[in-house]
């Protein structure tokens, strides 16, 4: 196992290099750059700016002095925000989006794999409609329809909660019950498929014929195997739960790598774009290898290659 | 059963224990200075759009930005409340030569930073050294040294002696500026805007070289300022929080003891909080919302005028807007009172010249005038009877709902009077603002908000080397008028030589005028001091919050 952990993380490396390379040069062709503003700066000024930044060298020595920092683990000064770097930006915006992330993945599980196993064990019955539909519905509304309308009535209508922010405990419900209610869905529906079909292999059959109760034959037998195609699921998902929600970010005012990652792109801010999308990458990387881990713990069948 | 009773339990539980964290606090208020113990704390809490670049006055460019530096530093002149018109900041009283080029001020006897060290006019000549370096690119450089005597020179590298610059400091109290030229709404400059404001250079040396960018001197903690509030906590995205400064020269007008401003991106969010009672104010208010606010909260709506102009930019050498005439006609066809009343809804005033009224005393006396009829005329005077022949104009905005719905009106009116073709086409803000540097558009929408209060704001950009005029028009005479102005001896004179200058622009419309901005925003009506002014800015020494 630890052979097939070592060469999965040293297959990142070329990855990691493929998608920095490309990200660099795909952000430089767009129009605009990170000086473009409505009040045009005069010729001398932008000089001496781009001087500043090292953009007034080739485009090819930029890259290699990107790389090379990069290596160092420096990821260069942020265009936008003067006094701040990349490095410290993603410091200090991670932990809110992981928090966030965390509360939202409790939400999605918890309710997710209930209503899951209770469709599935219910099968065909109101239980399972209901069930079903909250999930359809969780699927269908997007979420910068939902946290409106929770904001509407919790912190507008019934004054519960703050209607933004990122101050106190309760400033964590409505944001996390919003991003939560998709995932929960999703998990839901892959928890009721991946239930069905093992509840009806020989091997619960057996279960049952031994005398096993139905609890232990749900959360004993079945769920092991019905959990897969949530677990490769959740990988990706994981990763896009924890590197922050710009949506929900921009809705609940959180001040979280989300937004930072989608406005660098608006705001041509170069180092925090490629910041941004190098943990995001390398996130995805490892979250997948997680994945692949539980999958062999999960299912018996496979092994490590 | 007992699994589903599990599973209830288990949501259930989740359910309860994350509304059972109940209500939180809002950020700790800060110990107020100099407020009697029995009394709250007066909190100014306002949204402030989209996050601060920076807090360093020499480097920023924003509104958001501005909305805080306002509360930090101050100029040698600042503003009336009321009006805006420049009275004594810093300096307590100044004095200009008869020739108009040299000011000389006299600071205020134990003017203090914020940190308690004294202001000296040295400090300050320092100051503008450090905005002129060319490896600090501050971005509004060109606002001092477009009128200050070897500025420019010294900023390009031409001139290496500081000394040599117009700026003087002959004792510690008095600071003198020598221009290039007169430039009679320079006080409203110095007042207006912050590239103008001293900052501490003896507090910026600690942190690394003065010229160079990107110190951590504006950080909490560290920033040392000249305003009536000091910097307490600043976290980013999520809240920056000011608080009285005691070494402030007009402490005892100051009335708030904190401000909070609120990062609010988004408006939809911003408006939400001001129904929750979270912010006092908000940045802006979405249109979408006027007529709700009509309708349920008349006292919070505030909608004041707002000194900018909306309009649309034609690129002069692109057929068929090359012709002047194709230009007049298309800014006759369009509805302008139709377009503020049913599409902004904002109360903006139709523009019919391109300078803003009423503006310092000046308003233009040449305006729009023709019917349907006129512009149908013009139209076929160049070649295109009824539309005919008349190639399709493809029109760029900004993605924004706002401007989608004026485009789509102003589509229909030229379609329906002219049977001109026009094709929307939206874009991204950048790759709008670089279509509209490298003059690769045929018509554009467009906006021009001034930076300070004198009707020259509206007539520089026009200027044919102007790094804003994009639209490749140019008119010698224009240019002669433009400098004849700046060395006008008085301002009737010179508001005299800016008549003729609205008539060229009205003749040639190198820009199709629509209307005239306003300010929207919801306002709580505690707040008291608070003044409808033409740049949106409103000194807070003077606001306080009713009970």
């Amino acid at each position: 196992m630890l052979r097939f952990v070592l060469r999965r993380l040293l297959e990142m490396i070329p990855v990691l290099w493929v998608i920095v390379t490309a990200t660099f040069f795909m952000i430089r062709f767009v129009p605009g750059g990170p000086f473009t503003a409505e009040k045009a700066v005069t010729p001398e000024v932008l000089r001496n700016l781009e001087a500043h930044y090292g953009l007034d060298k080739p485009l090819h020595r930029q890259y290699l002095d990107y790389l090379g920092n990069l290596l160092q683990g420096d990821l260069g000064p942020s265009f936008k925000y003067a006094n701040r770097t990349v490095n410290e930006i993603i410091a200090d915006k991670l932990p809110t989006s992981l928090e966030l992330g965390l509360w939202s993945l409790a939400v999605a599980l918890t309710v997710g794999l209930t209503l899951g196993v209770l469709a599935a064990i219910r099968r065909n019955t109101w239980l399972d409609y209901l069930c079903s539909s909250v999930a359809m519905t969780g699927i269908s509304v997007p979420t910068f329809v939902l946290g409106p309308l929770l904001v509407l009535f919790f912190a507008i209508h019934l004054g519960w909660f703050n209607a933004s922010g990122w101050y106190g405990p309760a400033d964590r419900v409505l944001p996390a019950a919003t991003l939560g209610c998709v995932y929960a869905a999703y998990v839901a529906r892959l928890t009721r498929g991946g239930m069905l079909e093992v509840l009806g292999q020989d091997f619960i059959r057996t279960a049952r014929a031994k005398g096993a109760s139905e609890v232990r034959v749900v959360f004993r037998h079945a769920l092991r195997g019905g959990l897969l195609p949530v677990v490769s699921f959740l990988g990706p998902a994981i990763a896009g739960i924890l590197t922050g929600s710009f949506v929900i970010e921009t809705i609940f005012q959180i001040p979280g790598l989300g937004r930072e990652f989608v406005n660098s792109a608006f705001n041509r801010d170069y180092t925090l774009v490629l910041g941004t999308v190098i943990l995001y990458a390398a996130l995805i990387i490892v979250l997948n290898l997680v994945v692949d881990v539980v999958q062999v713990w999960l299912n018996p069948k496979l092994k490590f290659e | 059963m007992r699994p589903t009773t599990l599973a209830c339990c288990l949501a259930l539980g989740l359910i309860v224990g994350l509304a059972g964290c109940g209500r939180s606090e809002k950020p700790a208020a800060p110990a107020a200075t100099g407020a009697t113990p029995a009394k709250a704390p007066m909190i100014f809490r306002v949204g402030n759009g989209s996050e601060v670049q920076d807090l360093d006055p020499q480097t920023v460019t924003g509104v958001p930005e501005h909305k805080v530096i306002m509360a930090l530093f101050e100029g040698l002149v600042t503003e009336n409340p009321k009006d805006l018109s420049p009275m004594p900041g810093l300096a307590e009283s100044w004095t200009i030569s008869a020739d108009g080029l040299v000011y000389t001020f006299t600071l205020r006897p134990n003017l203090r930073w914020s940190n308690g060290d004294p202001i000296t006019a040295p400090e300050i000549v320092e100051s503008f050294r450090r905005i002129l370096s060319p490896s600090l690119a501050s971005e509004y450089a060109y606002l001092v040294y477009n009128f200050v005597a070897g500025a420019r020179d010294y900023y390009e590298g031409r001139l290496p002696d500081f000394a040599q610059v117009g700026f003087k400091a002959p004792d510690a109290r008095t600071f003198v500026v020598t221009l290039n030229h007169p430039t009679p709404y320079l006080l409203k400059i110095m007042a207006s805007h912050y590239s103008w404001w001293p900052v501490p250079t003896h507090i910026i040396a600690q942190h690394g070289p003065l010229d160079r960018k990107r110190l951590p001197w504006t950080k909490p903690g560290n920033l040392v300022g000249s305003g009536p509030f000091v910097l307490e906590s600043w976290e980013p995205n999520k809240l920056i929080s000011v608080v009285r400064n005691p070494h402030y020269w007009d402490a005892a007008t100051v009335k708030l003891d904190a401000i909070h401003f609120y990062p609010t991106e988004d408006l939809a969010t911003d408006e939400r909080m001001f129904r929750t009672g979270q912010v006092d104010m908000t940045y802006e208010l979405p249109n979408t919302k006027i007529d709700a606010y009509r309708r349920d909260y008349p006292e919070s709506l505030q909608i004041d005028p707002y000194l900018g102009v909306y309009f649309y930019r034609c690129n002069t050498a692109r057929p068929p807007l090359n012709d002047k005439r194709v230009r007049q006609a298309l800014a006759l066809a369009i509805d302008r009172e139709a377009i503020v009343k049913h599409v902004t809804r904002g109360d903006e005033q139709p523009a019919y010249a391109v300078s803003y009224p009423g503006n310092s005393g000046y308003t233009a006396r040449a305006r729009l005038t023709g019917t349907i009829a006129d512009a149908q005329r013009l139209l076929a005077e160049a070649g295109y009877p009824g539309g005919k022949g008349c190639p399709t104009i493809e029109l760029v905005y900004n993605t924004s709902q706002n401007h989608r719905a004026i485009a789509e009106a102003i589509q229909q009116m030229w379609r329906k009077h002219l049977g001109v073709n026009v094709e929307l086409r939206n874009e991204e803000w950048k790759v709008y603002i670089d279509m509209q540097q490298t003059k690769n558009f045929m018509m554009q929408r467009g906006g021009w908000i001034a930076d300070y209060l004198d009707p020259h704001v509206f007539f520089e950009i026009w200027e044919s080397d102007s790094g804003n005029n994009n639209t490749n028009w140019s008119s010698p005479e224009y240019d002669r008028l433009l400098h004849a102005a700046l060395a006008a001896k008085t301002d009737a004179e010179r508001y005299e030589l800016y008549q003729q200058m609205d008539a060229i622009l009205v003749d040639e419309l190198p820009v199709i005028p629509i209307y005239y901005y306003t300010k929207v925003a919801a306002r709580s009506k505690r707040i008291k001091g608070f003044y409808p002014t033409l740049l949106d800015n409103h000194p807070y020494k003077y606001i306080h919050l009713a009970d």
